[in-house]
Parts: C-alpha cells; structure tokens; sequence
C-alpha cells in the first residue's frame, strides 16, 4: 500500500475483473478483527506456535509425572448385590448428588441442572449480559428494590427445602452487592465491588454455590450421606 | 558434529528436491516465510498470520482452553492405546483392568495418564468457561462460539461419564447407577431415554458395551466436530479476548 489511494468513484458493476475495487463499511461494534488499534502485532511463527509447543510440553510432563505418582482408583469388580455406602457419582456430578439430598428428584436430577445448561446457553443473547455497566447505575432505588426482593424470594424457597448450601451464599452475595451500594469512597475492595455488574454478580453467585455443593458431596458425605469430616471417612475418586 | 555442519546439513535437506514438494517455502528466516509457515500448512493455518502482542501474556488467556485442548489430546492418544488392551464385556472389561496392572507394559501408567487427563479436561472447561466469562469474550460476535463452547463442555462430561463405567469396578457400577438413576426422573422421556442409554433397565453388560461405544466412537466423533467449529471461529471472531478493553484505560497508553 505504498502508492497513494486514487479517488474513488461510485461504479455499478456485476463483473468484478472490470471493477474490482470495493468499499466495506464494517460496524465497529461487530468486527473486532478489523478494529483499528494502534498496537503491536508480532508474526504468528514462532511467536504463538512456540508458546503453544511449550505448553503442550508442559502439560504433557505435568501429567506424566502426575501419572507416575497417582495411581487410578480401582476398587473390586462391579456387583449389583452389594451396594457400597455412600455410592457417589464421579466429582463433576456430586453438586448435583448433593442436591438429590434436598429437593425430589425430578428437581434435583432435571429440572435444576437444565435449568443450568439453558441458561449459561442464552448468556450471550440475553440483553443484560450485552449492556450492563456497574450495578449500582441509573434507578438505584429500583435496583435495590429488585436485588431485595429476588434475594428474599430465593431464601425463603431454598430455605423451605433446608438447603442451607444455598441459602448462605446468596445471603452472602446479597450482602456483597449492598456493601457496593453508595460506595464511591472506601478501600480497594469496595471500589473493585461498585465495579462488578449484575451479570458478574449472578454468575459469582452460581460459581460459589456449585463450588460449595461440590465440595460437601465430595468430601463432607459419609455413609447415608450424611456428614462426616474428611479425614474420617475412606474417599472414593 | 559442528554446529555449522548442522546448519549445513540443515541447509540440504531444506534445498532437496523432495523436501520442497512437501514444503514450498524455505527456512523461516523472512517474514514471508514466517507467513508461510501458517498458511501453507494445513494445521496451523486455523491461526492468522499475525497475531496481537498482548493476546500472548500468560494473563490474557491463563492458556485454560489451550490446557483443555492439550489434554484432549492426551487423551486421544491414550485412549485409542487402551483400546488395544480393553473387552467391552463383563466380565472380562475389570480382568482387562488387571493385566494392565500386572501384565502390560507402563499399563498403569497408561491408565493413570487417561484418568488424571479426563479430571484436568473437566476442570480446564469449567475453569475455560469462567474465565471467558468474566473477561465478557462472549459477545458479539463471538455468541455463537460461546454457545459451542457449551456443547463441547456437555460432551466433555459425557465422554467422562461413559469412560466412568469401562473399568467395570464398584466405583464405576455404583457412579454410573446413581447418574442414571437421576435421568430416569426426568418427565415422560426420563425412562425410555435411560432405557436406551443402558440397553436394559439396570447396569448390565449391555450398558457396558453402550457405553464403549458412545465412548470410544460416537462422542469424540461429535467432539472433533464441534472442537473443530470452535477453533476456527475464535480465528473467525477476531483472535482471543483478553481482559475487556476499557476505552479510558486505553487512553493513556502511548
């Protein structure tokens, strides 16, 4: 592109050898590869392909030896006679197991985990998710109205069911969203807070919750699920 | 051997006739080799020639899809070599469990290497997903990749759900009955569904081999696919997003 650009005039053509030149408009908003940023940009090889090497070995050495030092669980062969007791599903299933204990289970097994699915799917259609700024901006006295009232509706129906798992972080996470309230002064922490969107503020929420859920079936469920401290009880991987 | 007699003997193999049908283009000692280097091979050609500076940082990305990737690559590597020790049936699947232990070569370093890679695919999606999120990469125009996204951490679990019953121990056979008990609460398609998944109505050995199937053929074919789609479209969508980029921030950069 050394040689300056001529005028452009407007052609109508279908043929494109006779008028090849174009004119893209591109919206700035949908296109960020065509963005225009005055940044750096280095060659592909061996800047990137490089790193990605490394990072293969990398991983492939870590698990190696991972593998060297860890040996699979295998217990006895299966038999349908013997139920073990607690019998749990791999790890990535006992939040879910874990609910089985508090809600029926066409809840616990269906209703909630696709529930779960469908909206991480719509994340990126749902128009909070696209234009939220801070929180606490615009109608604050709306807001907190509606923070309230979704958070006391959530306690109470979780609280019906005795799932304290839940009840507490989302009093936790409510009481986190109000410390950001009217908090332009205060410390690091605060202003980081003012800063996080709803979006942010929600998926905070189900992140702890699952974590937590998580992490009691795995290892605070003994026999009978019921609770038992992790060093007290034999754990199955 | 020297290290010019390397360079030399490097040079010849670069200049043959053979080597330059397989590759067109010479040493990347010029950019335009370099440009080469990408989009002359078939693999790597899912990137752009240039990338951006920033989107390097280890804090851009923390490679979490990268560590996935890797590890679905271990274990594809590592699966297809099981599959040369393992009969999907009872009871013959768990004996199989015991020569690796006993009789095959590294078996239990094989088997090891598939388990501990299956939890750090798990984790690396989930850890993936978080991370895209909170740095917003979701949006437009990178909807739709998000959604992907999504199967393909579906078909992670259910890769590692079917892979969960193959060694045919109690884990295994207990793990599996209490998943699929769940399903079967699931209004009017909940029992067929779990029917047609178990090839019975219990845990049996018809299970076993549908889930060797699902395991082995049918969910890595789908997760290929869907892999495939994914990479692309993050080429298609602009490169990896980092951290959002905050207009005022940006404004005091030189």
């Amino acid at each position: 592109m050394s040689q300056p650009t001529p005028p452009l005039e407007l052609v109508e053509s279908s043929d494109p050898i006779v008028t090849p030149r174009r004119v893209a408009l591109v919206r700035p908003d949908l296109r960020p590869s065509v963005r225009r940023e005055d940044e750096r940009w280095v060659m592909t090889f061996p800047h990137l392909i490089l790193r990605e090497l490394i990072l293969f070995m990398a991983v492939v050495i870590a698990l190696s030896l991972i593998a060297l030092i860890f040996d699979a669980p295998l217990e006895g062969i299966a038999n349908p006679l013997e139920t073990p007791n607690p019998s749990k599903a791999p790890w990535y299933f006992l939040g879910l197991q874990e609910l089985l204990h508090y809600f029926p289970p066409v809840v616990a097994g269906v209703l909630i985990p696709g529930l779960v699915v469908v909206a991480l799917a719509v994340i990126p259609y749902a128009r909070i998710n696209l234009s939220a700024g801070p929180l606490w901006s615009g109608d604050e006295r709306k807001i907190r109205t509606w923070v309230g009232l979704v958070t006391a509706m959530l306690t109470i129906l979780f609280a019906g069911f005795r799932c304290w798992p839940i009840v507490v972080p989302t009093l936790a996470v409510a009481g986190a969203m109000f410390a950001a309230y009217k908090g332009t002064e205060g410390g690091r922490f605060r202003r980081f807070l003012v800063g996080v969107t709803l979006p942010e503020w929600i998926m905070t929420w189900f992140i702890v919750v699952a974590t937590l859920l998580t992490v009691i079936g795995t290892f605070f469920r003994g026999p009978g699920w019921s609770l038992v401290w992790p060093w007290n009880m034999h754990l199955p991987v | 051997m020297s290290g010019t007699a390397l360079a030399n003997l490097a040079d010849w193999i670069r200049d043959s006739s053979v080597y330059r049908s397989i590759v067109r283009h010479g040493s990347a000692d010029t950019n335009r080799n370099r440009s080469l280097v990408i989009f002359e091979n078939l693999f790597l050609h899912v990137h752009p020639v240039k990338v951006r500076e920033k989107t390097l940082r280890f804090t851009h990305t923390f490679w979490l899809g990268g560590i996935t990737l890797v590890s679905s690559i271990i274990l594809f590597a590592t699966g297809i070599l099981l599959m040369f020790y393992y009969h999907p049936s009872v009871p013959q699947a768990y004996i199989d469990m015991k020569e690796l232990q006993f009789v095959v070569d590294n078996g239990v370093w094989l088997r090891n290497l598939h388990r501990w890679s299956a939890h750090l695919m798990v984790f690396g999606s989930f850890l993936h997903l978080i991370r895209v999120f909170y740095h917003r990469a979701y949006r437009p125009p990178r909807q739709f990749n998000w959604v992907i996204g999504v199967v393909l951490l579906l078909l992670t679990l259910l890769l590692s759900y079917t892979g969960y019953l193959l060694p045919w121990d109690q884990l295994a056979f207990w793990g599996v009955s209490v998943g699929t008990n769940m399903a079967k609460e699931a209004p009017l398609i909940g029992k067929p569904l779990r029917f047609l998944l178990l090839g019975g109505n219990i845990v049996s050995e018809n299970a076993l081999l549908r889930f060797y199937v699902l395991h082995c053929v049918v969910l890595p074919v789908a997760f290929i696919l869907f892999l495939s789609v994914h990479i692309w479209r993050i080429r298609k969508d602009g490169g990896v997003q980092g951290p959002p980029e905050d207009p005022s921030a940006e404004k005091g950069a030189p």
